[in-house]
């Protein structure tokens, strides 16, 4: 009896003590990501100005800006989506809709999966490949966006067959039992009831293709056209991501230090106004539950 | 739900006034219907094609290679000098392994302590601030972190060891470690939690503690999803480009200490294939080295799909 209490005292003092070890270590890696964040933001914002989100990037005098690049972020982000939605959110509504058991539907899935784990560099070379090598429309910013709309689909698809499928069985009954047609019912039961999801879905997405910059390089290069608001599809559209790393590591600004934090901290900052957009429909959702 | 209710009222409503004009409207119904099916048909082809035009256009190019470079040179020779034309690519696919090993030993560790914590012990409050800030850590750039490797760490490494460089595994391991260490911890995370909580009382009815609890029960019982989320954390980890170009220092030699400046497979492509002419060997090398890439993950995606097979089975 006596050997059983020390052991029971033993595991206790071990369950103490290793709770105690989870607890300061989690609550030092949730310092660690402050810390990184803090860092960033601190070390670009304060002499973040206006003037630098607009003005032309310089390859030697001081006091060049990230306009052209920023723009094109959003400019090569938002072709991309175009693309990529109706065909991710078509193929995600075949997966959960339309597929039957068999080969075929066995070879999608199979595609879908394996397409998600490709590595971006990958892509990039694919990309590439096509448009630099086989079309010869060398570096452009419309090569970036298919590239990159390719390297998002599975995601797009995934999001989109999960959400549909969590959606239950009686809505689509209800709807045929009316009458509708197959198209009639996703077009209008199924789609806006698994919207939050997919919506969600292509936020993250948005996030992953705004900060990607291996299939940038590759497919769009470093260097921009030199002009503001250049809407041009086949100029070279080196994004901000892409410059972040060219200033960072090749580029002979004699102010490079200072640009890379400010450009640092432009890029995280976006990324956590994306993610702010990200919880407001899970804020919403949670919200309608309480009613 | 409400919401989709009243859609549907309207809906049926719509059907029943086009009921009136029904040859028509019957027509251009079926018609959009059977559109729209072919619609999603093709985009999933879409998928289907990119797949298999990627493998085609990699293996294409790639296979190239071996007309002027025997496999066993590729595969086992460490000289990789394009200008002298030897292209030995060991030393970068050892690099590739090497630190991808390197990134586990350290993520993985903590990855499973920060999903422990997150599952088990953290109260509701702690969890809603904790799962959001890992989230977010995902949706950082890789460039940023590349960024952080360089401006923080590197000198870090400088100041500790006192060598000049400071590139090298060691600095590329810490900064995919924090790149990888919420991919792996929020799939673990969530594998412990859809555990039945019947787990846990019987458990605790036998009279353990929470952490004999833990470690006798709960990862045991989670093995799976465990696996399969330090997989997906490899896939990421071999698979990760820009960062790593940042902080590994480029030069094609073996990592023979963890400060040595070396390269793998993905930063060698980028930082080369901008700088060689199309249809050189040098160029056809680069191409087998992403092709490379691409059979390492489809074999961890085929590990994966073994594992959630084993799983189905079982239960």
């Amino acid at each position: 009896m006596r050997v059983l209490t020390r052991k029971r005292k033993l595991s206790k003092a071990m369950d103490e003590i290793a709770s105690i070890t989870l607890w300061g270590f989690n609550l030092m890696f949730l310092l660690l990501i402050i810390w990184i964040l803090y860092t960033i933001l601190s070390k670009g914002l304060p002499k973040l100005t206006p003037n630098f989100l607009v003005e032309l990037p310089d390859e030697i005098n001081i006091g060049g800006g990230i306009g052209p690049v920023l723009f094109n972020s959003f400019y090569v982000l938002f072709i991309s989506l175009i693309i990529s939605i109706p065909v991710g959110v078509g193929a995600g509504i075949y997966l959960s809709e339309y597929a039957q058991k068999n080969k075929f539907t066995f070879l999608l899935r199979m595609s879908v999966e394996s397409l998600a784990s490709v590595p971006s560099v990958v892509f990039g070379l694919f990309g590439m490949a096509i448009f630099v090598e086989y079309f010869h429309i060398g570096l452009t910013i419309i090569g970036a966006a298919v590239t990159l709309a390719l390297l998002n689909l599975p995601v797009i698809t995934r999001v989109t067959e999960e959400s549909i499928r969590a959606l239950p069985i009686g809505l689509r009954e209800a709807s045929y039992a009316l009458g509708t047609t197959k198209f009639e019912c996703i077009r209008t039961i199924v789609l806006p009831a698994a919207f939050n999801g997919i919506v969600t879905g292509i936020c993250l997405v948005a996030g992953r293709a705004y900060g990607e910059s291996a299939v940038i390089i590759l497919t769009a290069g470093t260097s921009t056209s030199g002009r503001m608001w250049d809407f041009n599809l086949f100029s070279p559209g080196g994004t901000l991501a892409v410059h972040l790393w060219y200033i960072q590591s090749e580029a002979i600004v004699p102010d490079a230090k200072e640009i890379a934090d400010k450009a640092a901290a432009v890029l995280v900052l976006v990324v956590l106004m994306i993610n702010f957009l990200l919880r407001i429909p899970v804020w919403f959702k949670e919200h309608k539950f309480k009613i | 739900m409400k919401k989709s209710n009243l859609k549907l009222i309207n809906t049926t409503l719509k059907v029943r006034q086009s009921n009136k004009s029904f040859n028509v409207n019957k027509f251009r119904r079926n018609f959009s219907n059977i559109l729209f099916k072919y619609f999603c048909l093709l985009s999933s082809s879409i998928l289907f094609i990119t797949l298999f035009s990627i493998i085609f256009f990699i293996g294409k190019t790639g296979i190239l290679v071996f007309k002027d470079v025997p496999l066993q040179t590729f595969l086992f020779s460490t000289n990789w000098t394009p200008e002298e034309h030897h292209f030995g690519a060991a030393a970068i696919i050892i690099g590739t392994f090497v630190l991808t090993g390197m990134t586990l030993l350290i993520a993985t560790p903590i990855s499973l302590a920060i999903a422990v914590f997150l599952s088990e012990i953290a109260p509701n409050w702690l969890k809603r601030i904790m799962r959001p800030m890992i989230d977010l850590l995902v949706g950082i750039p890789s460039v940023v972190y590349g960024y952080l490797g360089m401006t923080v760490l590197i000198p870090f490494i400088r100041r500790i060891t006192g060598v000049d460089m400071g590139d090298g595994i060691l600095a590329a391991a810490l900064v995919l470690s924090l790149m990888v260490i919420p991919t792996i911890t929020r799939i673990s995370d969530d594998s412990l939690t859809v555990l039945p909580n019947e787990y846990r009382e019987a458990s605790y009815a036998l009279g353990s503690t929470r952490l004999q609890m833990i470690w006798k029960v709960i990862l045991p019982g989670a093995k799976d999803g465990i696996v399969t989320a330090i997989i997906l954390g490899m896939a990421r980890a071999i698979g990760e480009t820009m960062a790593v170009v940042m902080v590994i220092g480029n030069v094609a030699q073996l990592p023979i200490t963890l400060i040595t400046p070396t390269s793998v497979l993905t930063s060698n492509i980028v930082m080369q294939i901008m700088n060689v002419q199309s249809d050189s060997t040098w160029h056809n090398a680069l191409y087998m080295m992403a092709f490379l890439l691409l059979l390492i993950s489809f074999i961890l995606i085929a590990c994966i799909r073994l594992i959630r097979n084993k799983g189905e089975q079982t239960i």
